[in-house]
């Protein structure tokens, strides 16, 4: 059964379609990444998986059923900055409401079996932050520490209840070249050793090139989705911008696209920067 | 006061100087009652950068008193009523936009003009002279009755049972909006739930420290202890602390001086928040300084 499956399906947004036709099938413990340029509708891709929009046309099926009915089984990273500087808040206070932070009433010190849970969640919590690899910055305000960082700590977030999708919405995005190497790095462990399936937005393949399983490129209003080396070519993507599009490898297999509409590199210019 | 107090050094004596004056005890039991409700409530405001609303709030509390006066009831229906009523302005203006938090400032501004501007027109239908003008911008400390202090006490009481109900929701919700709502947490009415409930305790204390002193109890308990922890329990437990500290303090001193209580209780606020800041500023450089010549910091990291 695969974790995330597309057929057909169509988003439309304020009148206008974002795209249509799209075919996606993740399977499970895969590692996808959603390419293509600002306003493609990568981030909606996301948002239509867990429900939060619905389609005008279409299947969709997550983890066996329609989308939405099991957010609890899915971990996902929206898309931002970072948190504020003046945030005061322990990263592992920030992990703990992944855990337990959308449950009413205070968590009052009882005793016996309930004193046994506490402590199962925050050993947890433990368990995430040092698979993350958060585990000594992890009781510092999250508000002082690098985007690289805070970026560990939200991945654990996403992770601590054991979910069998993750959606992770642009996390290498604002990070240096060097961190989004490690980030990817980690993605990729965790898909490889947890069994989790991944969905990740990004803009640039090449920091997740070693990982990928497959790649989705969105442009123009469709999609192709398959193995890195059948979609990242300038004859596939020439067909799906409409336009001529070449695709260089560089001698350490890096990939670049020439020609497409609009050009990735330019997407740190929208951004904040983060210390 | 017919007798001139004197303090002395024998403390158990002042002490019990102080508590036999039935107005100082409901000025402390008052007083305290407003310091764990708007300690409690202004650390989730400074928490969520709602500060400007907590102002705006507090301004809700002149076309209150006002208004209150105008029909003629007691001036707390004032402050309670257009207290609320501004929270839920306030969390309507914000609910317009899809990026609701970065719109709030001017919808929140336009909430406290139009509500200033109500207040001015209730004062001149009423005519005559607002009397107790200096008591609705100052306070009324050594002013409380018996019955003011218990409806303190029972608004306070059920803002803080709701409030724990709500507590780990709102703190998901207030540091880390988009992640909460996908975990199906109502982002947008908590938002609204908690604005209503600032408003309750900002009428509720400013019916003591005045309108313009609400922050003494509001902000600066919090926002010092914000800046000694960034552990959530021990956070909340050290506002709570310095809120007390600083309305006992300063009634204490107030009551053997003949400057105002709202004058001492404020300023015992700002000293505390200058010295932390102050301290963790020392501290700061310090750790950097360490970092610089290669030596590993000296233990006890501010977390």
């Amino acid at each position: 059964m695969p974790a995330v499956e597309l057929s057909g399906a169509a988003v439309r947004l304020g009148g206008r379609t974002i795209w249509s036709g799209v075919d996606v099938a993740v399977g499970d413990g895969e590692f996808v990444a959603v390419l293509g340029g600002n306003g493609s509708g990568k981030s909606t891709l996301l948002k239509a998986v867990l429900g939060v929009l619905p389609l005008a046309a279409g299947g969709l099926s997550v983890l066996g059923r329609p989308a939405g009915r099991e957010n609890a089984r899915i971990g996902y990273l929206p898309q931002r900055r970072s948190f504020d500087s003046g945030t005061r808040l322990r990263g592992s206070d920030v992990v703990r409401l992944g855990l337990d932070g959308d449950r009413w009433g205070l968590p009052l010190p009882l005793p016996g079996r309930f004193a046994s849970s506490r402590r199962q969640a925050s050993a947890r919590v433990r368990e995430v932050i040092e698979l993350a690899g958060a585990g000594e910055y992890a009781d510092r305000p999250i508000g002082e520490l690098s985007g690289g960082e805070q970026q560990r700590l939200l991945i654990a977030q996403a992770l601590v209840r054991r979910p069998q999708l993750l959606l992770l919405d642009e996390p290498l995005d604002s990070l240096d070249l060097p961190n989004q190497a490690v980030v990817a790095a980690l993605v990729g462990d965790i898909c490889r050793e947890e069994g989790v399936a991944v969905v990740l937005v990004a803009h640039d393949v090449n920091p997740l090139l070693p990982y990928l399983d497959r790649v989705v490129y969105l442009a123009g209003g469709h999609a192709v989705a398959g193995p890195v080396e059948q979609v990242i070519t300038g004859e596939t993507l020439t067909r799906l911008y409409g336009l001529p599009v070449e695709v260089l490898k560089a001698s350490d297999g890096r990939l670049v696209v020439v020609g497409q509409p609009e050009a990735p590199a330019h997407h740190h210019d929208r951004h904040e920067h983060v210390h | 006061m017919s007798t001139n107090p004197h303090l002395t050094w024998n403390v158990v004596h002042d002490l019990s100087e102080v508590l036999e004056y039935h107005f100082m005890v409901n000025a402390l039991e008052a007083g305290s009652v407003v310091a764990v409700m708007a300690g409690v409530l202004g650390w989730l405001m400074v928490l969520r950068r709602e500060t400007f609303a907590g102002h705006t709030l507090s301004m809700m509390a002149f076309p209150g008193a006002s208004g209150a006066a105008l029909i003629g009831v007691g001036a707390a229906w004032g402050y309670f009523v257009f207290c609320v009523a501004g929270a839920l302005a306030i969390g309507r203006s914000a609910s317009g936009g899809r990026r609701s938090r970065s719109e709030q400032p001017a919808g929140t501004g336009a909430v406290q003009a139009g509500a200033l501007g109500l207040g001015f027109l209730f004062v001149s239908l009423y005519g005559g002279v607002l009397g107790d003008l200096e008591n609705l911008l100052f306070g009324t400390f050594l002013g409380i009755s018996d019955g003011q202090v218990l409806v303190l006490a029972g608004v306070a009481a059920a803002s803080l049972v709701v409030l724990a109900a709500l507590a780990r929701p709102l703190l998901f919700a207030s540091v880390d909006a988009d992640v909460a709502s996908a975990r199906g947490v109502p982002v947008r009415a908590l938002g609204v739930v908690f604005l209503v409930l600032l408003g309750l305790a900002v009428a509720a204390t400013s019916q003591v420290t005045g309108v313009l002193l609400v922050f003494a109890l509001l902000v600066m308990p919090a926002a010092s202890a914000q800046a000694l922890t960034a552990r959530v329990g021990l956070s909340l437990a050290l506002t709570v602390a310095i809120g007390l500290a600083v309305v006992w303090l300063g009634l204490g001193i107030a009551y053997f001086s003949t400057y105002p209580a709202g004058f001492f209780v404020t300023s015992i606020a700002f000293a505390v928040y200058v010295i932390v800041r102050v301290g963790v500023w020392v501290k700061g450089a310090s750790r950097r300084d360490q970092r610089l010549s290669g030596q590993p910091p000296a233990g006890g990291v501010i977390a």
